[in-house]
């Protein structure tokens, strides 16, 4: 063999590494990321049933309820971001951190009846903190300024008019 | 007053690195003697004074000096004193000064043990490491002073967040930043070669030991980490794929190429170029991954509170770094010729096909990692990357490194035949194949396939020593003098190789826990994978900075007594924060893990599991650290200490001459 085929060989593994790499990536991206929704947009933005996305905002006060079925125990809110809000069913134990008018963002799918089934609840940091997407969806329905201190409560959420805070 | 101190320690520092970073490059280059010699001095001097500000540090918060804001912030007097030690570097501040106290390490540490390398080789590696860390350190002293002093001081601390306050976290830090700083040898190492324009066998030499243990204490470091995750966080789980924990695996993946690759630099002079880039990238790769993370750009549980200020130097820093380090690449790598040839079935080809290979993981996890900024930035898509895409693109490329990791050991250099190299191979082949299929019967496919890749890299590991020593063709007496006569790096490569396959294994045995979550009475049992779990009662308890429910478990098998766990959910007053506190009996071959939920109904909600094989995940970490460090001892590596002994007996021997006459 000579120079320079072994070189064209080294080279054609490499290419097969790389480009193999890279269309495992774009074909991943293409099915397996989960996107970020809130609750507004899922009104009128439907992302297909079995297709799993996030789903942020606030819990809505007074709307967690726990019950078991058949001795498993579940527990299903309301998330919402101001506009709208979407029911949550989950079976498991909720993170520790798990509060009602708290940011909240859950990993699941759509059900038909248009609830939303959560595979995992994600609410693992200390009490004052906001998960970022859910603070931009609650500044983009107008309802919170960040600078303007902490998240009203949020019972005061769940209303279609715009609340002004820190007025 | 110790405060005080601290900080001017850190100025002083500052301006050592900055004596570090020019006077040994600058005498290398003018040829230089004085300033040449002065390098060792003064990357010693450094490390005394990095070591002097750590040290005040941890004295603050041992004493609980409330007047230092840092302390003020993380620390409490309730908290036991392992966690006031641990608490110096578990915030921003105390951390950035640890990295910068190990990067000094590291200076000292070559300075002491690279008497037997070229003064002016030396002085470049210490120039270079004083130059790649000074940035950070005048970012510790300006940035993120942890001596500021607050006034008035308040009565007590905020405490450290209660998940941090686990004895496995509290050496996971240090141990992981050794791990991750510890690439910045290579890395010095790489420049100063481009800066001399000269690579050769004696360099790979040099190189590999600091890489080697830079290895080690990474593995140990994810592993922990990884530990830690499993017990502490109770989600049952052992890896998120969370960015933090990406940070890691990326400089583990291009660190265990850059390993391999020096190698062949040390034996065959080849891949001079690739190793040098290698060296750039991985240690790249490590700033990056701690400071990237911590500075907030990737959404992590790990980003510390976020100033934008912070972010920027941070940037500014990396990107001189990094970009100038590459840049050097750019224009001095055409100078590093290679001279080895050989053939694409060889053991050098398999080191190659092992590179290409751990450098599209990388790629690939490096791709999932920032996706979600760049489609934040670019598109203005919120969207997050978890486990399924790291497992289906991780998992493709993953299986033919397993499949040549077994097969690489047993080629010869240069030219090797792959026919008679399978043949000495047929017995681990046939094992994995049996293992496999069996498992395959009453499982998925993926365990069944894992089961057998690690069966395959025991055995293959196995395999290969028992070739070297003839196992059963020459008399037992010659196998074991043979044994006895292989080099220890040989164990080492066996050890790290089997220690994958164990962790494989125990990942193949995660993947078919069973799990339950079920509401019970007290005095009520549930089943689980065969096992009762029957919950006694529940109560309350305490802890030094922290109250407690309790809940006491018996787990019984077929009516006998397996093991009784107390799982708790800790309430912490200070922050606030309520954590669960997952109990794990374990037999190394399958773990019992039970965690308390809230309770309802008079019950109490627990979430139960089996494992299968997991602790093999960590103890197969430490097998390949254990690898790693037997190849450290091998007497190749230590090659210049016979020769400066000889040459001491020399002088020593010159001496008496002199004195006789």
């Amino acid at each position: 063999m000579t120079r320079k085929k072994r070189r064209l060989l080294v080279l054609l593994v490499c290419g097969l590494g790389v480009g193999t790499a890279a269309g495992l990536s774009l074909w991943a991206l293409s099915s397996d990321v989960a996107f970020f929704t809130s609750p507004s947009q899922l009104a009128h933005d439907h992302p297909g049933p079995g297709r799993s996305f996030r789903l942020g905002g606030l819990v809505e006060a007074g709307s967690v309820q726990r019950t078991n079925e058949g001795g498993k125990p579940t527990a299903s809110f309301r998330v919402t971001d101001g506009n709208t809000a979407v029911v949550v069913h989950y079976s498991g134990i909720l993170p520790d951190l798990f509060r009602e008018g708290q940011g909240v963002v859950s990993l699941g799918t759509l059900a038909p009846d248009g609830s939303f089934t959560a595979q995992e609840v994600l609410a693992k940091h200390d009490e004052t903190y906001m998960p970022k997407e859910v603070a931009e969806a609650l500044k983009k329905s107008g309802h919170w300024n960040p600078e303007q201190g902490a998240p009203p409560p949020a019972s005061t959420w769940n209303t279609l008019t715009v609340k002004k805070t820190g007025g | 007053m110790i405060p005080e101190l601290g900080h001017f320690a850190l100025a002083l520092a500052v301006a050592i690195g900055f004596a570090q970073g020019i006077f040994p490059l600058w005498g290398a280059w003018r040829r230089d003697a004085r300033l040449i010699q002065a390098a060792p001095a003064i990357a010693i001097g450094q490390f005394i004074a990095l070591g002097t500000a750590y040290a005040c540090l941890t004295w603050s918060n041992v004493v609980d000096d409330f007047s230092v804001l840092n302390v003020a912030e993380n620390g409490h007097s309730l908290k036991p004193l392992i966690y006031k030690i641990s608490g110096t570097w578990g915030n921003h501040e105390g951390s950035i000064l640890l990295w910068c106290l190990i990067i000094s390490l590291c200076g000292a540490a070559v300075a002491v043990a690279g008497g037997n390398l070229p003064s002016s080789l030396r002085a470049r590696v210490l120039g270079v490491l004083g130059l790649s860390s000074v940035g950070f350190q005048l970012f510790a002293l300006i940035e993120s002073n942890p001596f500021v002093r607050l006034w008035p001081p308040p009565m007590d601390g905020r405490d450290m967040n209660p998940l941090l306050q686990d004895p496995g976290l509290a050496i996971h830090p240090p141990i992981l930043y050794i791990g991750y700083v510890g690439f910045a040898v290579p890395f010095a190492f790489a420049v100063a070669a481009l800066l001399e324009g000269r690579i050769d066998a004696a360099w790979g030499r040099w190189v590999r030991p600091w890489t080697l243990a830079a290895w080690c204490f990474l593995t140990c470091g994810i592993a922990l980490g990884s530990w830690w995750a499993y017990y502490e966080l109770g989600w049952g789980g052992y890896w998120f794929w969370d960015p933090v924990e990406n940070a890691s695996l990326l400089p583990w993946l291009t660190g265990t190429a850059l390993l391999h690759s020096a190698i062949v630099v040390e034996k065959r002079e080849a891949l001079k170029t690739w190793t040098v880039l290698l060296a750039i990238g991985t240690f790249s790769l490590s700033l990056s991954g701690t400071f990237l993370v911590r500075s907030g750009i990737l959404n992590s549980v790990h980003s510390f509170a976020n100033d934008p200020a912070r972010g920027v130097f941070i940037l500014a820093l990396l990107g001189l770094v990094i970009g100038g380090s590459l840049l050097l690449f750019a224009l001095r790598a055409p100078v590093l010729a290679a001279s080895g040839v050989f053939a694409p079935i060889s053991r050098e080809g398999g080191l190659v096909l092992n590179n290409i290979l751990l450098c599209s993981i990388a790629a690939v996890v490096m791709t999932g990692t920032t996706y979600p900024l760049f489609a934040d930035l670019l598109l203005g898509e919120k969207l997050s990357v978890g486990g399924p895409f790291f497992n289906s693109t991780v998992l493709p490329l993953a299986v033919p490194v397993f499949a040549a990791m077994s097969v690489g050991p047993v080629l010869s250099w240069k030219r090797a035949d792959l026919g008679s190299a399978l043949i000495r191979l047929w017995w681990a082949l046939l094992l994995a194949l049996a293992v496999g299929g069996y498992a395959a019967i009453g499982m998925k496919i993926l365990p069944a396939l894992a089961f057998g890749a690690a069966v395959w890299l025991i055995a293959g590991a196995a395999a290969e020593v028992i070739e070297r020593v003839r196992l059963f063709r020459v008399p037992l007496g010659d196998s074991l003098a043979r044994l006895r006569g292989l080099p220890r790096s040989t164990f080492g490569t066996t050890l790290g190789h089997a220690g994958l396959g164990v962790t494989i294994a125990g990942i193949a045995g995660m993947s078919l826990a069973s799990e339950a979550i079920v509401l019970v009475k007290p005095g009520a049992a549930t089943h689980l994978a065969g096992y009762d779990w029957k919950l006694i009662e529940l109560h309350d308890g305490a802890g030094p900075n922290y109250d407690a429910r309790v809940a006491t478990i018996e787990i019984s098998r077929n009516g006998a007594l397996v093991a009784v766990l107390a799982p708790e959910r800790r309430q912490f007053p200070v922050q606030n924060i309520t954590t669960t506190e997952a109990k794990i009996a374990t037999n190394l071959v399958r773990d019992l893990y039970a965690v308390l939920g809230d309770e309802r109904d008079g019950g109490a909600v627990l979430r139960l599991h089996v494992n299968p094989l997991a602790p093999w995940i960590w103890l197969g970490a430490g097998v390949m650290a254990l690898g790693g460090l037997l190849s450290l001892t091998d007497r190749r590596l230590r090659v210049g200490a016979p020769l400066r002994r000889a040459g001491q007996a020399a002088a020593k021997s010159a001496a008496k001459m002199g004195a006789k006459a």
